[in-house]
């Protein structure tokens, strides 16, 4: 029984279509990278699964259960930019995970030492228990991102989407995070959604990549027809089946037609 | 060296900053010398010695009348005007503004009719209020309030608008509600763009104040000012003006002081 169904999806603004027909289907604890040329709708297609905004045609199911229609806590999120609070400080941006489901957002008392008390032991893990005191401004981007991923994982969410989380981190710092959440993922069995423009990232941490592309072109209006998934590959042992069957010597080529901004 | 390279050192700073203050004083000095030499009795440009002794006469004679200090009585009375004034501005600016930033439905509503509110002239109200309010206190705190709350719902529910999306949608992915994150999310990210809003209108809410008080008044800063002024008392004016001058002064750097202090992690941001 997969986890996350996703049926005959349409999505258009106004007159332009962005996607169609996508169909998916994901199992609890898969790690699902999404690729694709830019303005090909892959951070639509998150929105979408965000439930932040609603196709024009389609359903998405989560547990046999369609989508409400709001952001819950079910589906944790992680951004380029502008995920953690600036007004909070590092440690404070962790407990939001429990308090803002209070009804004013906040904690007392005792439920918030205790709230508090597992935010340091969280920033601990992480590596951020140093800085637990600052305002996020003053943590270099690596940090931040480390700390929008445990935030989002302090709620504990059955799925984290992840939009082009390590795009603005130098590679070196890229790498580092790429091994701080394959190991967040070990412990937490997670179901994971990354859109990403980095191809050897997406068959890195993926099990399986999607590539999102246009399978109609006109070249007189590039924005007549909206894209779909045309691969899918599997990509656990770094997609090794795949790249001996159809490539002998590199990464697949994800573009059936040119484009110069490939991935 | 180009003229956007050239910076001047501490000292020159000080110095170039102080410069337009002393012109001023100069001209001044001069114009009322040579007023003075022509007409010893002049009182159009008192000499600063003249402004001297008036501003202590001021601050520490008693009125014989009364016996009070009429300086600092008007004093009391315009600042506490003017603390409710922008006081109820700054609460309304702020809970209609987040409400009209926040909340679609809000927004339709009121958008357009604050917008309309704001280009009425709070001065052509103030024969209402006194007709309506009586001349007291109740009018003028009225008419500063409704001087500047507009501006304040305008500017604040502008910056609720300007909070970026992802952070309202990541608070809800960490569930919260609608009054969870306006209360815990876009409030205390306001509260440092209220202060501005505050410090950028009580040039405005001054004048409000100052008008009503010319208006209809029996105490207060503005009061004083058009009263004496029956009597060509130049000194007491100048006097007076340059008191809400400093106390404008203070009140605007010590709002800029306060918003450093209570919401340092806003300074990184701007």
């Amino acid at each position: 029984m997969s986890l996350v169904e996703v049926r005959d999806i349409f999505q258009s603004y106004g007159q332009r279509p962005i996607l169609e027909r996508v169909n998916l289907s994901v199992a609890e604890g898969e790690f699902v990278s999404i690729v694709g040329a830019s303005g090909c709708g892959k951070s639509t297609f998150l929105r979408l699964l965000l439930d932040q905004e609603r196709p024009t045609r389609g359903e998405i199911t989560v547990d046999g259960e369609p989508l409400k229609g709001e952001p819950d806590r079910t589906r944790g999120i992680v951004f380029q930019r502008y995920s953690v609070f600036p007004h909070l400080t590092v440690r404070d941006n962790i407990v939001a995970a429990e308090a803002l489901s209070r009804p004013l957002g906040r904690l007392f008392g005792g439920v918030k030492r205790a709230a508090c008390a597992r935010a340091e032991a969280a920033l601990e893990r992480i590596g951020l228990a140093h800085v637990a005191q600052q305002y996020p401004s003053a943590l270099s981007g690596g940090m931040q991102q480390r700390l929008a991923i445990a935030q989002a994982l302090a709620a504990k969410p059955r799925i984290l989407l992840l939009d082009e989380p390590f795009g603005a981190l130098d590679p070196g710092t890229r790498e580092q995070m790429h091994r701080f959440l394959l190991d967040l993922r070990a412990e937490t069995k997670m179901t994971v959604f990354m859109v990403t423009h980095d191809l050897p990232e997406a068959f890195k941490l993926g099990d399986r990549v999607v590539v999102f592309d246009k399978t109609r072109w006109d070249p007189h209006d590039p924005a007549a027809y909206g894209a779909t998934i045309t691969y899918d590959f599997d990509a656990r042992n770094g997609g090794i089946p795949y790249q001996l069957n159809e490539d002998q010597d590199g990464l697949p080529d994800p573009a059936p037609h040119p484009v110069a901004e490939a991935g | 060296m180009r003229w956007i390279n050239r910076h001047p050192g501490a000292a020159g700073r000080l110095m170039l900053a102080a410069l337009p203050f002393l012109l001023v004083a100069l001209v001044y000095s001069a114009a009322s010398a040579a007023r003075l030499a022509e007409n010893p009795q002049d009182r159009i440009l008192p000499s600063f010695a003249t402004l001297g002794d008036t501003a202590l006469r001021l601050l520490t004679e008693e009125d014989r009348r009364s016996g009070e200090i009429l300086f600092w009585g008007d004093t009391a009375s315009s600042l506490s005007l003017l603390a409710s004034g922008v006081g109820i501005a700054a609460l309304l600016g702020l809970c209609v503004g987040l409400a009209i930033g926040l909340v679609p439905m809000v927004r339709s509503t009121f958008q357009g009719f604050v917008a309309v509110l704001s280009m009425i002239p709070p001065l052509a109200l103030l024969p209402i209020l006194f007709i309506s309010l009586g001349v007291g206190d109740a009018a003028k705190i009225a008419l500063i309030a409704i001087g500047i709350t507009p501006f304040l719902i305008r500017d604040l529910s502008a910056r609720t608008l300007e909070l970026p999306q992802e952070q309202l949608v990541k608070a809800q992915t960490l569930g919260a509600s609608t009054l969870a994150i306006a209360v815990s999310v876009a409030l205390p990210q306001i509260m440092p763009r209220l202060i501005s809003a505050v410090r950028l209108s009580l040039g405005p809410a001054w004048l409000f104040l100052i008008a009503a008080e010319a208006v209809a008044s029996e105490s207060g800063l503005g009061y004083r000012i058009f009263l004496v002024r029956r009597f060509l008392a130049m000194d007491v004016i100048l006097t007076y003006v340059a008191w809400i001058t400093l106390l404008a002064f203070l009140i605007d750097w010590g709002l800029a002081r306060l918003s450093r202090w209570a919401y340092p992690w806003a300074e990184a941001r701007a």
